[in-house]
């Protein structure tokens, strides 16, 4: 066998819609075996850059460039045939909202096994028997009934372990899942984390994870991306990203959350302003208008990528004063903005 | 001095003094009728038994899982659906009676919810929908609008640019702002934040937290603020309520609740949160499974099922919300002397 290659790879992707350019050139690795996190905001570009990898999109209302490979396969080089078997046989996906992903006339099981016929001549029998065997290993309870409910009839935990049933039921290399706990309650949201990361050691399957929730991606990941504006701004493992940030960004986003407070009655360091227009792009780094330590190259001039430790990349011109700012410790928050009378 | 110009409202003022709650809630009822396969007849138990006290100034947090009960409560003490019966006290006066009309007690509550987009009327400007209660309530047009801008300054918005703008042309932070100022405009003294910044970006429901606190601050309000997120709710919270299946299980000052809480299921609740470090990640979930359904509650305490500290007796008598600490109050069997529950505490010789 070859030396393994990555499970995904995405060299300068760039996905428009119209003159809209959601995700602006994306280089992002993802080992075999590997849990990655695409952390941002609304609109940053994160969902947008995870469904060009199954090239999800109208094609006449939406350009994909740059290469992507996942699973060894060219996703931009295959046609409408190979697509529909690489979907779900290579690499499948699983959604926030699993009641409007499952079709609600048919059960769960029904639609299990006919993804499963799709992709392989295989009985019936056996397809349900693999569909009951899938159910178990996700740990829905009562599986042989829970196969018949259809996906009203569960509830919104176990829909979301059916949704993961039916993602795996064709053995992916790569599970793709687009903000998969951000509907579920707390308590629920826990254990489907723990469940992805358990498949994902069990089975040894790459999992990109696209979330806002910086805690979550902690749970799962071993590597994240922050994404703003279409962007990466920064990509290390876990550790290097939450506990030694890099990008005024990350650290804006780290600050921010109510957990961060020092004490009672104290004020959050928020970062002011809110996401760029992406229609109307401003030049130099998108972050630029919104960071605390701009400066004139900022505004101007992109800055490139740079490695600061091996496998920790970072978009911006001074990563060792956003690095010495937030090892300083929170910065008094600024009064608040002035009162118009 | 109030800007609402007609009948003179007693309650625009304190009347019962700072130790009287602003709010008192007992016995709060409330089931939703439906009707199953069969034709059989059930009964959704929303809110089924309530009772709590909101202090004047502060801000009481209420947390939970989804069918809890807490949106169902929220819109219980608005009067925006009818209870089936318990009580509402505001300011020592019940709300619904001739004294205290739902009409002037509307106009001392106010709420905020969670979809900036559907709490608008996409057809008004934002200066409109701010000034439109106002106006109803008898303030002139201009004197209402002139409000509504100073309003939206203050809530971080330029007038020149925001009034007349449209609710979909603009960002849900800035929506959940004019929203902020509409509850603001009749000069309430108790807000209701229904999971008001769960919509939010992270970087945005900063912004809006900060804004809730100087709010708070400036105009001396109230605050019940509805969560499912832990974090928010103790970076903003006095005191804390945790509801379970449409009953409290604990409530008491937000430290000591979220901090050292005396109730499995806030504790299990509390494990639950995500953790921030890489080198200590959760291991186990200490709850399975979800929530059960409030149609069908499980006997004695609700939570017995899932809880690790259950025995026998708990699956037959329902516990009581009991104090256990200084403003301290839980409903667990475990936590309460004399209970029959063989963890429970010695009761105190006092007693």
């Amino acid at each position: 066998m070859s030396p393994p290659e990555p499970a995904v790879t995405l060299g300068n992707l760039r996905v428009a819609f119209g003159k809209v350019q959601v995700v602006d050139g994306v280089d992002l690795t993802v080992e075999r075996g590997q849990a990655m996190a695409l952390i941002g905001e609304s609109g940053s570009g994160k969902s947008v850059t995870l469904r060009a990898i199954l090239r999800l999109f109208h094609e006449g209302r939406s350009r994909i460039e740059g290469t992507i490979l996942a699973a060894g396969r060219d996703v931009q080089a295959l046609s409408k045939r190979q697509l529909a078997d690489f979907r779900g046989g290579d690499v499948s996906m699983i959604f926030q909202e699993p009641l409007l992903a499952f079709d609600p006339v048919y059960t769960v099981g029904q639609q299990i096994t006919e993804a499963i016929r799709r992709h392989e001549k295989i009985s019936k029998e056996d397809a349900r028997k693999r569909a009951l065997a899938l159910f178990e290993r996700v740990r829905i309870p009562s599986p042989e009934r829970r196969l018949d409910n259809y996906p009203h009839e569960m509830s919104g935990g176990m829909r979301q372990r059916a949704m993961i049933a039916l993602a795996l039921a064709c053995h992916p290399q790569v599970l793709l899942a687009d903000e998969p706990t951000t509907a579920l309650d707390a308590t629920v949201q826990i254990q489907v984390l723990l469940l992805l990361r358990e498949l994902q050691r069990d089975l040894g399957l790459s999992i990109i994870i696209v979330t806002h929730d910086l805690g979550a991606a902690v749970e799962v990941a071993d590597r994240i991306a922050v994404m703003y504006a279409g962007k990466i701004v920064e990509t290390g493992t876990a550790h290097q990203v939450v506990l030694d940030p890099h990008h005024p960004y990350t650290i804006g986003l780290l600050r921010s959350r109510a957990e961060g407070a020092l004490a009672k009655g104290s004020r959050l360091q928020t970062i002011p302003g809110s996401p760029p227009d992406l229609a109307n792009r401003p030049p130099g780094c998108p972050f630029a208008p919104r960071c605390f330590l701009v400066e004139e190259r900022c505004r101007q001039e992109m800055p490139p990528v740079g490695e600061i430790s091996p496998g920790h990349k970072v978009a911006c011109w001074r990563t060792d004063e956003a690095s010495a700012a937030y090892r300083a410790g929170p910065t008094p928050v600024r009064a608040a903005e002035p009162v118009p009378a | 001095m109030s800007v609402i110009p007609d009948a003179p409202d007693p309650f625009d003022r304190d009347r019962g003094g700072p130790a009287q709650p602003l709010l008192s809630v007992s016995g709060l009822y409330k089931h939703f009728p439906v009707r199953k396969a069969g034709g059989k007849k059930q009964v959704v138990r929303a809110v089924d038994g309530v009772d709590f006290d909101v202090l004047k100034g502060e801000t009481l947090g209420i947390v939970g899982e989804s069918g809890c009960g807490k949106s169902t409560t929220a819109k219980l003490l608005m009067g925006l659906i009818e209870r089936d019966s318990g009580s509402l006290l505001y300011d020592g006066q019940a709300v619904g009676e001739r004294v205290m009309p739902w009409r002037s007690y509307r106009r001392q509550v106010q709420m905020v919810f969670q979809d900036s987009y559907a709490s608008l009327n996409p057809r008004m400007t934002v200066e409109q929908s701010i000034a439109f209660g106002p106006k109803v309530n008898g303030v002139p047009g201009r004197e209402a609008v002139e409000r509504a801008r100073a309003l939206l300054a203050r809530v971080g918005l330029e007038p020149k640019r925001f009034a007349g703008r449209y609710p979909h042309e603009i960002s849900g932070g800035q929506r959940q702002r004019v929203n902020i100022a509409r509850s603001l405009a009749l000069e309430p003294r108790l807000v209701l934040l229904d999971e008001a910044v769960s919509a939010l970006d992270k970087s945005v429901e900063a912004q809006v937290l900060n804004l809730l606190l100087d709010l708070k601050a400036e105009f001396g309000l109230t605050y019940i603020f509805i969560s499912h997120d832990l974090n928010v709710v103790r970076f903003i919270s006095d005191r804390v309520m945790v509801m379970y299946l449409g009953r409290v299980s604990e409530i008491g000052p937000s430290d000591t609740v979220l901090d050292a809480p005396a109730h499995p299921y806030t504790e299990a609740l509390l494990a639950s949160m995500p953790s921030l470090d890489p080198d200590n990640r959760t291991q186990a979930a200490l709850l399975q499974g979800d929530p059960p359904n409030p149609i069908d509650p499980p006997s004695g305490c609700r939570f017995h099922p899932r809880c690790t500290l259950a025995e026998p007796i708990c699956g037959e008598k329902e516990p009581p919300l009991d104090t256990v600490g200084p403003l301290h109050r839980v409903s667990c069997l475990a936590r309460q002397p004399g209970s029959g529950h063989s963890a429970a505490p010695a009761r105190a010789l006092a007693a």
